[in-house]
């Protein structure tokens, strides 16, 4: 199965983040591999693994972006690819997908194209969703766990997880699945993936490259950020003897509080 | 000169960083508490390739460097104390002795299921009366024919409920001039009849570890067990402690990252006086000490590791490095208690544990009284390094990675 997985770098969710002058910064803090599209990377190698095949990660973002890519290579993708360039230094989740659709097109044909539920920066939730539109694909979204895949039939079962519960869906491929972190448990990159990922000369694609005649226009710009009042929170542990007891005492905290 | 990690070594350390921060700290305290190992520890460490990090692959290792090595042991330590002398014992005092000193049969035999984490690995040269004074040893090894019988008791053993296999430091010659020229070294299996073990309980600090006593009562080995040549004991025990004393002060430097990130994180939420305590200029000075300590044991430990990866004795170097390292994380921790002032002596928080566990460090693999020895001994030139028949390798990525069909080949 041809599978591509798509990834952004963002800040560690450790880094403090704040606002100055209507710009957010994180200041130094690492920049990581999206811990959302760790589960995506993770259900491409799985499904690898069980169907044989080739899984592409690709990611738009600056040239730093390439050390994300370096860690899905480590945790075992076959191939990474790097879209790059001055003119997307301000695409939103609508360009970005116009650019990631392009992206895809060049390669060989996905049966399944995999993305994290967000991006734990921006947070917007609409890049798979877009992306799948521009292909032209189904898109499988809050996915929690894949029942089946069935290359030779050309399908995909998959299990939704929403407020409700959990909805069995199906599709035909190729999809776009956007997985939630119910789906698994990703893995570690092993030393053998890391000595590759480092070695590894990962290719920029330009504009150009994607065969665009111009990087997609924003539609959505964020002007100016404000940084709102935090709230001041407690915690309070409520102790007793059995649950019972502990479910007692904490029914009439919330009632004092006005919870309930 | 370069103070550059590279990619890869970045890697490795965020991968180790990862495996013990999700899969150990959430737990480390009850285990501390039950003064018992957590029965996933080992399995993980060597599924992970952990237990084989610097280990060439055609042994079954994961072929990475000594740095790599370096940069786990601070990792792991930086979570708890066990974990890195996991690593002490398992590849520093044992595992690197066998890529050093060990026969073809020997690497086989034990190095490539101590590498791929199927056998765990310890090591026995102290004993309930020899600790610095190694010559002091009482454990025998008598030939006979093609076997040796071994006779003795070690103490204060890591792993030694834990472990496989033994590397073994014995007398097989009584009557030699230089007691230290009558030692031996063997691997002894823990399923030879008359190997019994057991753990110490009741200890100060590393209690999610295993630290015990290991006797064998007439146990009969092949000769094809004993490391090195008779008479050749004492050498490779030391050389054992060149690596062994690495992982101890790359885990001790983790500790002190540990007390300094802990520390900043508790002066930034309590509150004295009407402010938080990071701004009263004493608690700063702990904290800068912590800065200052922490940089300068990494910077020893680093270059120690580069050394290695050299092929470069690096007897006093790494001496210095663990010397400097635990003297100053058993500090760190007793200062990063004082910082959290009664909290930090409740178990509440975590470094209490730091302490007990950071005082262990300057008393094994060598007391900073006998590093203040070595040091003391290189200055004034009343100590040089004797040559081995077998120094450590050098790291080479070509050989360390090749696989066992294209390393057979070339």
């Amino acid at each position: 199965m041809n599978i591509v997985v798509c990834v952004k770098q963002t800040p560690d969710t450790a880094a403090t983040v704040t606002v100055e002058g209507g710009q957010v910064s994180w200041g130094d803090s690492p920049l990581v591999l999206n811990p959302w599209d760790e589960y995506a990377v993770e259900q491409a190698l799985r499904t690898k693994e069980a169907h044989g095949g080739h899984v592409t990660a690709i990611s738009l973002g600056p040239e730093s972006a390439k050390d994300a890519l370096k860690q899905a290579l480590a945790m075992g993708c076959d191939e990474a690819i790097l879209i790059s360039d001055p003119a997307l230094a301000a695409a939103d989740s609508l360009a970005t997908a116009q650019v990631l659709a392009s992206a895809v097109r060049k390669l060989d044909p996905p049966d399944l194209i995999f993305f994290g539920k967000a991006s734990v920066d921006s947070a917007s939730g609409l890049t798979f969703a877009q992306t799948a539109r521009v292909l032209g694909r189904p898109l499988l979204s809050q996915v929690a766990a894949v029942n089946l895949v069935d290359p030779d039939g050309g399908s995909i079962s998959v299990e939704r997880l929403l407020p409700e519960g959990r909805e069995v869906v199906e599709a035909g491929l190729p999809a776009v699945v956007s997985v939630t972190k119910e789906i698994n448990e990703p893995r570690y990159p092993s030393f053998m993936g890391i000595r590759k990922a480092s070695k590894a000369e990962i290719p920029t694609w330009d504009i150009g490259a994607l065969g665009m005649d111009s990087a997609p226009k924003a539609k959505v710009a964020w002007p100016e950020i404000f940084a709102i009042a935090l709230e001041s929170t407690s915690c309070e542990m409520i102790e007793g003897e059995t649950p019972d007891a502990m479910a007692a005492k904490l029914a009439d905290r919330l009632l004092e509080e006005k919870v309930l | 000169m370069d103070f550059a990690l590279t990619e890869e070594h970045e890697m490795v350390r965020k991968m180790v960083h990862d495996f013990a921060q999700k899969e150990v700290r959430p737990t480390i305290k009850e285990w501390d508490i039950k003064h018992a190992m957590d029965p996933q520890v080992l399995p993980r460490m060597g599924e992970l390739g952990i237990l084989g990090i610097c280990i060439p692959v055609r042994y079954g290792g994961q072929g990475m460097d000594y740095i790599s090595l370096g940069l786990a042991c601070e990792e792991l330590e930086a979570v708890d104390t066990t974990l890195r002398v996991v690593m002490s014992v398992h590849m520093g005092l044992n595992s690197m002795a066998l890529l050093q000193w060990g026969t073809e049969d020997q690497k086989q035999r034990f190095l490539v299921p101590q590498a791929k984490g199927e056998k765990i690995a310890a090591f026995g040269l102290t004993e309930p009366g020899a600790g610095s004074d190694v010559a002091g040893m009482h454990s025998t090894a008598k030939r006979d024919g093609e076997e040796y019988v071994i006779n003795g008791e070690k103490m204060w053993i890591s792993l030694a409920t834990k472990a496989d296999h033994f590397l073994w430091v014995a007398v097989t010659d009584p009557g030699a001039d230089d007691p230290h020229e009558g030692m031996t070294a063997f691997v002894v299996e823990a399923d030879r009849d008359g190997v019994t073990s057991g753990d110490i309980h009741d200890k100060m600090g590393v209690r999610a570890g295993s630290t015990g006593w290991v006797n064998c009562q007439d146990v009969r080995i092949p000769v094809a067990n004993r490391l090195g040549e008779e008479g050749e004991g004492f050498k490779i025990a030391m050389s054992c402690l060149d690596n062994g004393r690495y992982t101890v002060a790359a885990g001790a430097t983790g500790l002190i990252r540990a007390c300094l990130e802990a520390s900043v994180k508790y002066a930034n939420e309590r509150t004295t006086f009407g402010k938080a305590i990071s701004r009263h200029q004493l608690v700063q000075q702990k904290i800068a000490r912590m800065v200052q300590d922490y940089e300068a044991a990494r910077l020893l430990y680093l270059r120690a590791g580069w050394m290695k990866n050299k092929g470069a004795r690096n007897t006093r170097e790494t001496s210095l490095a663990k010397w400097y390292a635990t003297d100053a994380s058993f500090e760190a921790a007793a200062e990063a208690v004082q910082v959290h002032g009664a909290y930090g002596y409740s178990a509440e928080f975590d470094v209490e544990r730091y302490l007990r566990n950071s005082k262990g460090a300057v008393i094994y693999e060598g007391t900073s009284e006998i590093h203040t020895l070595i040091q003391a001994g290189y200055a004034l030139g009343m100590r040089t390094n004797a040559d081995l028949r077998c120094e450590l390798p050098a790291y080479a990525p070509d050989v360390w990675q090749a696989e066992p069909e294209t390393a057979a080949a070339s």
